[in-house]
């Protein structure tokens, strides 16, 4: 019975561990399960602290509260006869009481992940995704799909300019093939 | 032999060349993206639905469950020689299949694990066969009241079962509902939640919310990850265990299938959760239990006989009541939903090809993988150097275009951009974006049978208690909610009585 807590615990991110974090360094031939939770759990990103918690349970108590006033003003009518803002109602009470249980009773939940250096490559990968959503209808997705690969491969892959330039001409020209010659799809496209 | 008829006639539909090839398709996708650390399968369904609009039902349930169980045998190939678990349901392969690995077993390793899959899906797939009739000739009295009870349930427990807080993952679960919400209301007609956008009158689409969360989400979360070296062998060897290995691992792939069907069963069981329990029952029976952990051969099979017999019976509630168990069968059924199928105990009726086409095709899909684990496993070990890098941006484009063919809408496009930081924004904060997508799913049911109820009732919500079905569920779902909150405060008295917390907490989770 002492494996499967030790899994458990790697894989949600709580803390006690019956084993430290010298798994980590030196021997990583001879790991035990528990050993191993304890490495996995040390590579893990530095969790979130309290501001995290506090964060997105207020996120969820505005949106709750939001969809509360409006739910009221579509209007409630009785269980026998319900206006459509009744069920609406209902889960958004839930969603108001889950989040201030969160806000109060969740500061010492440590599920979350804190933002770290790594967190600007997501962020990287956003804008360009945003870029080719607002260029697609414009010049087509045949030269954002091409520079949203060459960042992803060059800048947030770490990727030799030789092999990024080489596999993404290769990755648009086969994306061509499928969406546009072999689907027949109508993805707007500049040729 | 009435009840057969049906079962021989799926062979034939299975049979047809295009489902045959989609099978095919289904399986290799999914045994790849097993291999390849990152994307598991929910997100990689979530990203290949728009590929389903084009075909029939069938076709695209065959396709969809392919990649669902392929995943699960490819899982393993990572765990055994890298010591990365590919999908979270092989986490518990790595104990004992990398310590056989270095003792020059690895093949050895993957062909029991491949074998015991093969067993534990096959067998998964009869009890389905003879029991989801049994379950849906059963359901089908079921009324609004039972549904209600039913979903909620349902919602309830795979917010609890999953591996975070749970409050959070109840909170998840609320914003799913009231995203299902979105659009006219059926009942009146109004529109809520719209602000007067033309686009949003229609409700929120499945597709680009499950696009965004389970795939995009994950895209951009992962490219956060270190990338961790990983140093693949270039070949594997001697992948047909011997007879002594067969019969040291038969009473374990003989239990974890067992275990694994029922637990597949329960809302908000499946894979993940089989395996864990084979692991720890196998450990728990064995007489020299030391051995886990140094190369146990029946800690490969029975968890991975465990994960495979799970990810076949979690089938069954999808099938025959219309609830799925988890997040991968709330992906079946949106795209069955898209297909203007509605599962449920009607399915097996009226539906036959449907219900007993994807049925069978998980003979053939078995068997398709079961020879690729064995004699072919060695191509699949290749793939493991493809890097991350490279297969980031391919999958980020194939979710943008295929997007677009929904509805050959931008606004689709969009949608699965913002729900994509959504979803990364909550695995980031710690919130399971699993209970959201199958809220999302079943709240228009939910809904809709809670007021049809309240109507029958008159309003009188204790009416509910009044029908055996769904007053027992309705105890269930009080249980289930109000047990963990007990069981914890007990754990506090105790904890201040005597310094035991840590085994407590550790009890807890299991």
């Amino acid at each position: 019975m002492e494996t499967t807590p030790a899994v458990s615990a790697g894989r949600d991110g709580s803390s006690a561990f019956p084993s430290g974090g010298d798994a980590r360094n030196d021997l990583p031939e001879a790991l035990t399960p528990e050993q191993l939770a304890a490495q996995w759990e040390a590579e893990k990103p530095p969790a979130a602290g309290a501001l995290a918690n506090v964060g997105s349970s207020l996120v969820v108590l505005g949106a709750g509260a939001g969809a509360l006033i409006l739910s009221v003003a579509m209007g409630l009518g009785t269980p026998g006869a319900p206006q459509p803002g009744l069920w609406p109602f209902m889960i958004s009470c839930a969603v108001v009481a889950l989040g201030l249980f969160q806000l109060i009773l969740g500061r010492r939940n440590r599920d979350g992940e804190k933002f770290t250096r790594m967190s600007f490559a997501p962020l990287t990968g956003l804008a360009t995704l945003a870029a080719m959503v607002a260029l697609m209808p414009m010049i087509g997705f045949e030269i954002p799909a091409l520079v949203l690969c060459i960042i992803w491969m060059r800048f947030l892959g770490g990727e030799t300019w030789r092999s990024t330039l080489l596999v993404s001409a290769l990755v648009v020209a086969s994306f061509y093939g499928i969406f546009v010659l072999a689907l027949g799809t109508s993805i707007p496209r500049l040729f | 032999m009435d009840f057969l008829n049906p079962v021989i006639n799926g062979f034939s539909v299975v049979l047809e060349p295009t489902n045959l090839l989609y099978c095919l398709v289904g399986v290799v996708i999914g045994m790849l993206i097993g291999v390849l650390p990152g994307l598991g399968p929910a997100a990689t369904i979530a990203i290949l639905l728009p590929l389903t609009y084009g075909v029939e039902p069938v076709t695209a349930i065959i396709m969809l469950a392919g990649i669902f169980y392929g995943a699960q045998y490819g899982g393993t190939i990572t765990s055994v020689l890298l010591r990365l678990p590919g999908e979270a349901s092989s986490v518990v392969t790595v104990f004992d299949g990398y310590q056989m690995a270095r003792q020059g077993r690895a093949g050895t390793a993957l062909g029991l694990a491949a074998i015991g899959s093969f067993v534990g899906g096959t067998a998964a797939i009869i009890g389905l066969t003879f029991l989801a009739p049994l379950v849906a000739s059963f359901a089908l009295d079921f009324g609004p009241p039972e549904y209600s009870a039913l979903a909620l349930l349902g919602i309830l427990l795979v917010a609890t079962i999953s591996s975070g807080a749970k409050a959070k993952a109840l909170i998840a679960a609320a914003i799913g509902l009231l995203l299902a919400t979105v659009g006219r209301d059926m009942f009146t007609g109004e529109s809520r939640f719209t602000f007067g956008s033309l686009q949003l009158a229609d409700g929120i689409d499945f597709v680009p919310i499950a696009m965004g969360i389970f795939g995009l989400g994950e895209i951009l979360y992962n490219l956060e990850e270190r990338h961790r070296a990983a140093k693949a062998p270039s070949k594997v060897s001697n992948v047909w265990p011997s007879k002594g290995d067969l019969k040291q691992a038969s009473g374990a792939v003989g239990r974890g299938s067992v275990l694994g069907f029922f637990l597949g069963i329960l809302p908000g069981g499946g894979a993940t959760i089989a395996s864990m329990a084979s692991y720890a029952m196998e450990k728990k029976r064995a007489k020299q239990p030391e051995r886990f952990g140094k190369g146990a051969p029946e800690g490969v099979a029975g968890p991975e006989t465990a994960n495979n017999a799970a990810a076949t019976s979690s089938f069954i509630p999808l099938l025959t009541l219309g609830i799925p168990a988890n997040a991968t069968m709330a992906l079946m059924f949106g795209a069955l939903l898209i297909q203007g199928v509605t599962p449920g105990p009607q399915l097996v009726e009226q539906n036959p090809e449907l219900f007993w086409g994807v049925v069978n095709s998980m003979y053939i899909g078995n068997i398709l993988l079961l020879i690729m684990s064995l004699p072919l496993v060695g191509i699949f070990v290749r793939i493991l150097r493809v890097r991350a890098a490279i297969l980031a941006p391919i999958t980020a484009l194939i979710t943008l275009l295929g997007a677009y063919t929904i509805n050959n809408s931008m606004f689709d496009v969009t949608l699965v951009v913002v729900f994509g930081v959504v979803g990364y924004l909550m695995k980031k904060f710690g919130f399971e974006p699993g209970p959201l997508v199958l809220a999302f799913v079943l709240g228009e049911l939910l809904e809709n049978s809670l007021r049809r109820s309240l109507l029958v009732f008159g309003g009188d919500p204790t009416g509910f208690l009044t029908r055996p079905i769904s007053a027992t569920l309705l105890l269930v779902f009080v249980l289930v909610a109000v047990l963990p909150g007990i069981r914890s405060l007990i754990a506090k008295r105790k904890g201040t009585a005597a310094p035991a917390g840590a085994t407590n907490k550790i009890e807890e989770k299991v």
